[in-house]
């Protein structure tokens, strides 16, 4: 690529997904963060910078929350910065992980990705009706769910899906995350149970929802050179891609997410994609609803638009199909603490390409996968192409 | 030696409060401006990233992000939020030229700092939950601890740190984008209410609203936008320790290795002979001698003493917040570091009018912060391009 | 190394030993208060509610009539050409229906939120809202619907000045 620096993942670690852990969340950041630096061999002294996810401050319950999580990053004395794209945060993070290195600023770089939702007492809910505009809809009582509820019903509507469709990505997610050591909502369920289960804001049902959660993940990132020092066998960043949307999102047509296609597109070019179902061998769209993995499928062109509930249908994204999506059991299985749970996606295909994914690993050797979140008002796509 | 140049800026404000602006249109005029400083570019089609610098509690989001894209000229763009100063956005913009992926990058941060009801709620909102915030009172107490034991390490006296309030207040009389320019006197800052001893009410920076808005380029890109590009030579960040409990209670360790960092990446092995001007945070009085020591560009101890010799004057040997700091211009949030650079840019393209320091050729930018933080960056610039 | 970690970190501790206060915890009530400035835009807008009618602003160049109003341009990124009235009828674009209040707490009665594409603004350019007067079985895509406001005097300036939009019945149109 021009002679432009290469970027590798060569460590990761993750907590356990809980919906309340006893850490602070300076804790769960030291936990992945040691964790992911002993998976490198690494000590914090080799770490020349810092790069802090997390999302809103009002989870945590503390102003500039980046700040306060610093020393836990094991940030102390260190370049350090917070990045912060709302739901998109946890994907988004690596990438600016990536910029750090890939610019030759720095050698390495940890990424580490925090949420303590259940400081957010008595319920995390709370936090998000402050996400909302302060003229528009703060005084209707908009809710998360409500504006989520809009969404999948025109995406219903414009593709004529049925809920039956929808309710198998639960079912096959939940399933999934039997096999992930630290999943907080595993199970064996079915299509009827999904169907049956208490109706919050139609067409969401219970079982269309991912949980709160605390939990944090991290990443170590490293140039070339250093990589190839510390492991045999790096996970290469081979694109980086991010977009947002307008904030007015009652002008757009919520069907499909542009935004997770600008921002797909992105990544792919960098790494040299053209035709992504072809190329990709594994995916971890973001899938806090149901109704979003297939959303994000078709976003991030790895069908075409309405034939993601198909694909499912058909087995094709289970784990062992043809284009295995969301291996780890997603955040509907795994949960869902915001930024942590992005970058336990893009640990779950640095594993899956390392082939270290034990029970959960894919078959057929992959070599390529994308993790990719989605957050903000509907409107924002964070996106990374990962190759062993 | 660099390649990446600052090729566009736009400013509105600082005034202590803009009603008449909601802070998405307060951002546009910014926006506009500073696209059109930077040859006209088009931000729908020439902008390859965007960075906006916000904290949600300091708007009253949760997920600002979501609000900032349209007015930026950023809808389906690639936009992102830093948690933090201007300066910290800069770094990352800087960070993303160098990949060779990026070619024109904007950065934003403003302060609508006047939409907020309950500024020091808000503050101690940020201390540790456990072990400070249940102690209560107002946090910029921490601040008067800090100057407490900056005085009594380093010599510095009071009338030394309200001599640096005198001299940025007046500063600020010739900048147009200044809201608290005054002429006043060493008495009036000392005689003015104790408010956390041994730190008086006018060595306190009072907040102000404001947007800065700046375009940064590639070294190829930056000389077809622009005549008069200043090259970012180097940039440095570095966070101490959030803990009160155990972070350096005199020196200002954040700066120090963000300084380093900054110094090393532009090749400069001697500031106080290579740099010619400095723009650093003054948050609080003593913040400005404290902070020049830790820029290396005295001893500890000694920036009192400089400031009396007329040194760091206008037209003294090492200007220092010739824009009139934070203290002059008023503590604009996020956007504090972007002040302290847009002066830097402003002093480099010769555009300073009555406050041009003559033959300026490389400033330095500099930004803190604030309670409770131990957070810090710099960026090294200069109209020279080696 | 996924397989090769034996455990992981995280003591999980149960809410209710939360909410009974077995387990510390350090609680605190931020008293955060804000004035935001309307702006330009925002403020016509909301006073203009206040009379009852719904205000849009136009871009001549993208063609696009753009409720709710903004004063610059979000595709063509300049300022707005001017101000026009539209209608406060409009179309369901798409809705949904909420049994959980914010706290995920259930509700008794159950809201209807939609987002309404208005009548006289371009394509596509919706408000989001509540629909009343309307078993929420009986909504459907594409229903024409139209806005019921709070009598005058009761009016403030607030998007609740519209109390919610209902269906327009055949007889009307």
């Amino acid at each position: 690529m021009f002679g432009k620096k290469r970027v590798a993942i060569v460590g990761a670690g993750l907590t356990l997904f809980r919906r309340n852990l006893k850490e602070t969340g300076k804790e769960l950041a030291y936990e992945a963060s040691k964790m992911a630096l002993d998976a490198a061999g690494m000590e914090l002294s080799d770490i020349q910078s810092v790069v802090m996810g997390t999302a809103p401050d009002a989870f945590d319950g503390v102003h500039m929350k980046g700040e306060y999580l610093a020393d836990g990053a094991g940030a102390r004395n260190k370049p350090y910065v917070r990045v912060y794209v709302g739901g998109g945060t946890g994907v988004f993070t690596p990438l600016a992980g990536w910029w750090h290195v890939a610019s030759g600023q720095f050698d390495t770089c940890l990424v580490v990705c925090e949420e303590k939702m259940s400081s957010c007492f008595p319920h995390p809910a709370y936090a998000f009706t402050t996400i909302f505009d302060n003229i528009l809809a703060r005084p209707l009582g908009t809710t998360l769910i409500w504006i989520f509820a809009l969404e999948m019903h025109r995406y219903m509507h414009k593709h004529n899906i049925k809920k039956e469709q929808i309710a198998r990505v639960a079912v096959k997610n939940k399933r999934n995350a039997l096999d992930h050591p630290c999943a907080q909502l595993a199970a064996n369920i079915t299509v009827e149970d999904v169907l049956n289960s208490e109706i919050m804001c139609w067409p969401v049902q219970r079982l269309d929802i991912s949980p709160t959660s605390d939990g944090a993940a991290a990443l170590v990132l490293a140039s070339e050179d250093v990589a190839k020092k510390v492991t045999d066998n790096p996970v290469w960043i081979d694109g980086v891609g991010w977009c947002i949307d307008s904030t007015i999102w009652t002008n757009r047509d919520l069907y499909y997410p542009d935004y997770v296609e600008y921002a797909a597109r992105m990544a792919y070019k960098m790494a040299g994609i053209k035709n992504p179902p072809k190329e990709i061998d594994l995916a971890e769209p973001y899938d806090p609803f149901d109704y979003k993995e297939l959303h994000h499928m078709e976003g991030l062109l790895l069908c075409r638009k309405g034939e993601a509930p198909k694909l499912t249908e058909e087995g094709v994204t289970a784990r062992d199909g043809d284009l295995p999506i969301c291996p780890s059991g997603g955040l509907l299985g795994v949960g869902n603490p915001i930024a942590a749970a992005g970058a336990m996606k893009v640990c779950e295909v640095f594993w899956q390409l390392r082939g270290e994914a034990g029970k959960r690993q894919v078959p057929g050797d992959p070599r390529t996968g994308v993790a990719q979140a989605w957050g903000d008002l509907m409107q924002y796509g964070s996106v990374i192409v990962l190759r062993r | 030696m660099s390649d990446v140049a600052i090729v566009g800026v736009g400013c509105v404000g600082f005034k202590s409060i803009m009603p008449e602006l909601s802070y998405k249109e307060l951002m546009f005029e910014a926006a506009v401006k500073a696209y059109e400083d930077a040859g006209g570019i088009d931000p729908r089609k020439d902008v390859d990233a965007f960075v906006t610098c916000a904290e949600d509690y300091w708007e009253g989001f949760s997920i600002f992000d979501e609000f900032v894209p349209d007015q930026l000229g950023a809808v389906l763009g690639h936009l992102f939020t830093v948690s933090g100063d201007g300066l910290l956005g800069l770094a990352n913009a800087y960070m993303l030229i160098k990949t060779g992926h990026f070619d024109v990058v904007v950065v934003e941060a403003h302060s609508k700092a006047s939409d907020i009801l309950t500024f020091y709620d808000i503050v101690a909102f940020a201390l540790d939950p456990i072990m400070v915030r249940p102690l209560g009172g107002n946090p910029y107490y921490i601040a008067g601890m800090e100057m407490h034991r900056y005085l009594a390490e380093t010599g510095t006296t009071l009338e030394q740190c309200a001599e640096v309030v005198v001299k940025n207040k007046r500063n600020a009389l010739a900048n147009p984008y200044a809201a608290y320019g005054a002429d006043i006197t060493v008495d009036q800052v000392l005689d003015s209410e104790t408010w956390f001893y041994p730190l008086k009410k006018l060595e306190v920076s009072p907040l102000s609203d404001g947007c800065i808005v700046m375009v940064l380029a590639s070294e190829r890109m930056a000389k077809k936008l622009t005549d008069k590009p200043v090259w970012v030579e180097g940039v440095g960040w570095a966070t101490e320790t959030p803990n009160l409990e155990t972070r350096d209670w005199c020196r200002a360790i954040y700066t120090e290795i963000a300084a380093d960092m900054a110094y090393k990446d532009a090749g400069i092995t001697c500031p106080q002979r290579e740099i010619d001007f400095v723009e650093l945070s003054d948050l609080f009085a003593y913040k400005e001698l404290q902070h020049l020591e830790a820029l290396r560009l005295c001893r500890y101890g000694e920036a009192g003493m400089l400031l009396e010799d007329g040194v760091t004057t206008r037209d003294g040997d090492l200007p220092v917040n010739v824009s009139g700091g934070c203290l002059g211009m008023g503590y604009a949030l996020e956007a504090s570091g972007m002040q302290r650079l847009l002066e830097a840019v402003l002093q480099l393209r010769g555009e300073a009018e009555g406050r041009q320091i003559p033959d300026a050729e490389v400033g330095l930018a500099h930004t803190w912060r604030g309670i409770p933080t131990a957070t810090g960056a710099v960026a090294v610039l200069s109209n020279i391009k080696e | 190394m996924s397989e090769k970690i034996k455990s992981y970190p995280g003591f999980r501790i149960k809410t209710a030993d939360l909410r009974e206060g077995k387990v510390p915890f350090e609680a605190w009530r931020p008293r955060v208060r804000y004035a935001w400035s309307a702006g330009i835009a925002m403020s016509r807008f909301l006073e203009e509610l206040k009379n009852g009618r719904i205000i849009a602003t136009y871009c001549n160049k993208c063609g696009r009539i753009m409720v709710p109003p903004r004063v610059f341009c979000e595709q063509c990124f300049k300022p707005v050409d001017g101000w026009k009235y539209v209608k406060d009828t409009g179309t369901i674009n798409t809705y949904s229906v909420s049994f959980i209040a914010g706290d995920a707490s259930r509700i008794k009665e159950p809201i209807i939120v939609a987002v309404i594409d208005i009548d006289g603004a371009s394509p596509g350019m919706g408000i989001l809202h509540k629909i009343g007067e309307i078993n929420w079985k009986e909504v459907k895509f594409g229903m024409k619907v139209k806005a019921v406001w709070k009598p005058p005097e009761e009016r403030v300036g607030s998007i609740t000045d519209i109390k919610y939009f209902k269906p327009i019945r055949e007889e009307t149109l």
